[in-house]
């Protein structure tokens, strides 16, 4: 392992966040198993205040989620060179390639977290508590997700080894295969482009529809589309944004748009199409759930909130990945 | 409407602060505790991220690749031959022999480094990055003088013109006209350097004629590095070539470890302190248990006096936050972090007194934020919810 302060705050607050949500998930199924909204019994009482600890419980989580997923990334970025081959975070998660999956299950927690906490919002919205049961049910669900998560950001850094100089000769030799392939291999640009574009143009119409005509089917689309588009643009990020960036066509890296040479880029980018991921998944989410008359209104209220604030942040990441492709003086024409 | 709900936060922040004043003792103590382990949490992760720096500035300049020869798994003399050798190999530009050695010095109790350089670089304009600050430099075919780092004209009250003694390795004083004072850069690499002619050098430590401490190796394409290494592997098995980035990782990799093993230390003060902020969170005086009761009595529900007692945290972390921090930096940076130093720079009594640059990045506040804060703000969620949900009714029946 390798004691850096990045990486024991993180695991610090990896438990701290897994503290939290079990805490929550207990006093969740306690609410789930006795949950009686007709009852006036003191017990209902005692419950129906518990409710307020588990939103404050979450909402923490949440934040510190966020938070840790962005010191996650810098952290990855800032000890590379303590391993051979390593040129930027792909190189640090290769040491170790557990790593690949704390991410990915972060990235997922973080998705589920903040649906949760949106769920909640409008739960509160109402009266009677019409999304209890579901509420509480997803949190036994997301306990054991942040259990994997902590896990797995455990594994993996307990499992780094710094490649440091041995008495017999130099670190050179002390076998390290897993760093050399630092590089994503990249994907053939010119029909990503069209579907990165295409997708983006039929994201924000389908958005503007939604807007406009107010019909259910659409709705389901741009969540559809919004979970097409976080593959999609993903997949553009490796094959052409990134060279773009660089302006350098062979170098592919999702990572050194994070570092301080592209000038941080990467954080309001990824950012960006997070966000605009998940206000559009959220869009088609809480569709099904108008159907309960007490919160329909407030649904109803949000869910053009929502298309618009992921179309906007879809737009902020189209501008930011495409700046350079019209701005700079670089092109990958000549790799199509 | 969100102008509305920031506007009631507001108003909840101004209610906060209003009944923080009131209790000024309760908070005060809370804040210097709080305050005192950010300053130390905030000392290390400051300090750290200094010296790695500095040190990493020192060896910018340091070779791409180092020959060692190792004997029985220790450091021996390199005979010049393996030069020739390895100078043969393809992308291998000049071989330089480098003269280097430790010196005790019994008088003072301090450890200098001695550096010889050779007639040959003498003469290359430019051929070391240390910058002379005061007096000479040594003149090719030159013998008897030497130039000094500030740390040994310190501690051996030498000036120009002064004379510096050392023992040599038949016992006998030799003696070496200081005629110029080294300020570099990073006064790490100069500190407690003696530069003397090769040749004295030799003659100093008794180093036979045909050995060196090392050999520095120029590299003309960096990636080839590891494949020059190798050969020189292949060819000279007892050689030890050690390769410049293989420096930067192993320094890299020991900043980290110091600093992260102190703060592991500290975490538990860290634990002792979410204990306390526990604590005081949970024990309500009988006053707050009423004005939570009178808060709730005439109309604020149960979310605004979770917000309040959110805010109240805020506003006591971010005081005790920026308290520390600053009260951190400016150890480091004004004081030379005279309480953490001895451990983490290492043990010498010649110790550079370095002035760290100062630093202060968004990823260290973020680290330390987490570190702190968070840690605070978990510890008072449960007793602010158990204070929040406070029935009117009871207490102020019971009081």
């Amino acid at each position: 392992m390798i004691l850096h302060p990045g990486i024991i705050a993180l695991l610090l607050t990896a438990v701290l966040v897994l503290g939290m949500v079990l805490v929550g998930a207990y006093a969740g199924a306690i609410v789930l198993a006795r949950w009686d909204l007709d009852s006036s019994s003191e017990g209902q009482l005692a419950l129906e205040r518990k409710t307020y600890l588990l939103s404050t419980l979450m909402g923490h989580a949440l934040a510190l989620e966020i938070l840790s997923a962005l010191v996650l990334l810098y952290t990855l970025d800032d000890i590379h060179p303590v391993f051979v081959g390593a040129m930027c975070a792909t190189g640090t998660l290769n040491a170790n390639p557990v790593g690949w999956w704390a991410l990915g299950v972060k990235i997922l927690a973080l998705f589920c977290c903040a649906i949760w906490i949106a769920l909640n919002r409008i739960d509160q919205r109402a009266e009677d508590y019409p999304l209890t049961r579901l509420k509480y049910g997803l949190l036994l669900l997301l306990a054991p997700l942040l259990a994997l998560e902590t896990w797995l950001v455990f594994r993996f850094f307990l499992g780094l080894d710094p490649n440091v100089i041995t008495s017999c000769c130099g670190a050179l030799f002390s076998g390290s295969g897993a760093g050399v392939a630092a590089e994503v291999a990249g994907l053939p640009a010119l029909p990503l482009m069209l579907a990165f574009f295409g997708g983006a143009a039929l994201y924000l119409t389908a958005g503007v529809l939604a807007l406009r005509l107010a019909q259910p089917w659409l709705r389901y689309l741009v969540a559809a589309l919004a979970l097409a588009m976080l593959g999609i643009a993903l997949a553009s990020v490796i094959a052409f944004i990134s060279p773009y960036h660089y302006e350098l066509p062979t170098h592919h890296c999702p990572f050194d748009l994070l570092q301080a040479d592209y000038r941080y880029i990467g954080y309001p980018m990824y950012l960006a199409l997070f966000g605009a991921v998940f206000y559009g998944l959220l869009v088609g989410i809480a569709e099904p759930l108008r159907r309960i008359p007490s919160i329909q209104g407030p649904i109803a209220a949000a869910q053009p909130r929502w298309t618009l604030l992921s179309m906007l942040l879809l737009a902020l990441f189209i501008t930011i990945a495409a700046w350079p492709m019209v701005f700079s003086d670089f092109t990958l024409q000549g790799y199509y | 409407m969100a102008s509305g709900r920031l506007g009631k936060h507001l108003k909840i922040l101004e209610f906060a602060l209003s009944s923080m004043l009131r209790r000024r003792m309760k908070n005060a103590g809370l804040v210097i505790v709080f305050g005192a382990v950010v300053f130390l949490l905030s000392s290390i992760v400051f300090l750290t991220s200094a010296l790695r720096a500095e040190a990493l500035a020192v060896l910018e300049g340091a070779p791409q690749l180092l020959v060692q020869r190792a004997m029985a798994g220790r450091h021996a003399l390199i005979p010049l031959r393996y030069g020739e050798t390895i100078a043969r190999l393809p992308g291998v530009g000049a071989v330089t022999p480098r003269y280097w050695g430790y010196y005790y010095d019994i008088y003072t109790g301090a450890n200098y480094t001695l550096l010889g350089i050779g007639d040959a670089r003498l003469q290359a304009p430019g051929a070391t990055a240390l910058r002379l600050v005061e007096g000479a430099f040594i003149a090719p075919r030159q013998r008897g003088v030497c130039v000094i780092g500030a740390g040994v004209a310190r501690i051996r009250g030498a000036r120009i013109g002064g004379i510096v003694s050392l023992r040599d390795a038949r016992g006998w004083m030799q003696e070496y006209e200081v005629i110029g004072l080294f300020e570099s850069p990073s006064r790490l690499l100069t500190n407690d350097l003696i530069l003397l002619a090769e040749a004295d050098l030799k003659a100093l430590f008794g180093m036979p004629d045909d050995g060196a401490t090392d050999l520095m190796i120029e590299v003309y394409n960096p990636r080839e590095v590891a494949n020059i290494s190798r050969k020189i592997l292949e060819r000279l098995p007892d050689a030890r070539p050690i390769g410049h980035a293989e420096i930067l990782r192993t320094y890299e990799t020991l900043f980290n470890w110091r600093g992260g093993l102190l703060l592991a230390m500290f975490l538990g003060a860290v634990a002792a302190f979410m204990i306390l902020a526990w604590d005081k969170a949970t024990g309500l005086s009988a006053d707050e248990r009423r004005e939570i009761g009178i808060l709730k009595a005439i109309g604020w529900e149960t979310a605004d006096i979770l917000a309040l007692k959110f805010w109240e945290g805020a506003a006591l972390a971010l005081v005790a936050f920026l308290a520390g921090v600053t009260a951190g930096y400016a150890h480091v940076f004004y004081f030379g972090a005279e309480l953490l130093a001895p451990i983490l720079k290492g043990w010498s009594v010649l110790f550079p007194a370095i002035d760290l640059e100062p630093r202060i990045e968004p990823y260290t506040l973020t680290v330390l934020f987490l570190f702190t804060i968070v840690p605070y703000i978990v510890a008072t969620i449960v007793p602010s919810w158990q204070a929040a949900i406070t029935d009117p009714d009871r207490v102020m029946r019971s009081v």
